[in-house]
């Protein structure tokens, strides 16, 4: 392509690793710059289900740059869901809105991806709201495809 | 989906054009590759131009190319200089009453479902992501 990327995606820019305590201030900072809502409490309960290594299928990875955390990445593998084999599920990828474009975002799902595989899994899957443009064109570059299911809802009114 | 002629010879020209972006490629060239009448591919070929998508490179060795920007201009921003996708009009004013009307409505509710995800589809796909989606898809 003609265009160029602003800073060249490599490892010698940036780290990929499983979450530790210490990050937990950036994450929530980076889901506020992103959301402008802070949720303590509910990073605090995601850290403890998905932050504690590899255990259980599950993980939270960040990308450290040379100025902190760039970005995070939220997933886990599921089994027999609605039928299918066990997959992959990535449910939250952010990146810090001054470290986009730089292959921070490419380089977390990578990451994820691999440790899906470790486990022996061949498929990795996401849910996004259709009029994300932003994160789907981003999953889009990446290769990922229209999967085969139709998310459905029901408005069950008031009780 | 079946897209109008015009249509697809955009998506010819500007596929063929932005794995190139370096070349000019003659519209006789291109109407080769694709199997497609030149005149016809020259007029759409123009009305990218104008779209400000190629440009026209004129003397020997000249033809189209690419100036747009791979990695932000979708496919529904290409196919949508030619036609409407998802053009029918599914609502049936609430005023409309009776049995037809209601048939109108509840039909209207599935095919705008189905317009929804066309779009949504063409919009989350770039010129850069649809040249690397023929490179996988290349036999090896
Ligand atoms: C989606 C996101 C993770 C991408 O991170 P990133 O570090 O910028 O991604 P990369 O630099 O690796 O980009 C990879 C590709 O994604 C696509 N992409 C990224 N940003 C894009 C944009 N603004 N428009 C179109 N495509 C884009 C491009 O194709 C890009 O490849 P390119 O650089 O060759 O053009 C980041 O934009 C983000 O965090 N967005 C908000 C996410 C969010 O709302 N999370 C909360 C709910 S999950």
């Amino acid at each position: 392509m003609s265009e160029r990327r602003k800073t060249p995606p490599g490892d010698a820019g940036v780290r990929v690793r499983n979450v530790q305590a210490g990050d937990l201030e950036a994450v929530i900072a980076i889901d506020a710059e992103v959301t402008r809502l802070r949720k303590p409490d509910y990073w605090a309960e995601i850290h403890r289900r998905y932050g504690s290594g590899r255990r259980q299928q599950r993980f939270f990875l960040v990308a450290e740059a040379g100025d902190g955390i760039a970005g995070y990445v939220i997933g886990e593998v599921r089994d027999w869901e609605f039928g299918s084999p066990r997959c992959g599920w990535v449910f939250a990828i952010s990146v810090r809105p001054g470290a986009r474009l730089a292959g921070v975002g490419s380089r977390l799902l990578e990451a994820i991806c691999a440790g899906f595989r470790g486990l022996g899994v061949t498929k990795v899957r996401t849910l996004l709201a259709r009029d994300n443009h932003l994160v789907l064109s981003f999953f889009r570059s990446q290769g990922m495809m229209a999967a085969p299911f139709i998310p459905l809802e029901l408005d069950l009114g008031q009780a | 989906m079946k897209l109008q002629k015009n249509t697809l010879y955009a998506l010819y020209g500007i596929l063929d054009s932005a794995s190139r972006p370096d070349e000019q490629m003659p519209t006789g060239e291109i109407a080769k590759t694709y199997g497609v009448s030149p005149h016809h591919l020259a007029k759409v070929l123009r009305a990218l131009v104008r779209a400000g998508l190629v440009e026209s490179v004129r003397g020997v060795g000249g033809g189209y190319r690419f100036t747009g920007n791979a990695r932000r201009l979708t496919l529904l921003e290409v196919i949508e200089l030619f036609e409407r996708v998802g053009a029918g009009d599914h609502g049936v004013p609430a005023r409309r009453r009776g049995r037809r009307a209601e048939v109108e409505r509840a039909l209207g509710t599935v095919f705008a479902e189905i317009d929804e995800m066309s779009r949504a589809t063409l919009r989350s796909i770039s010129i850069a992501t649809m040249l690397k989606l023929i490179e996988r898809q290349r036999p090896a």
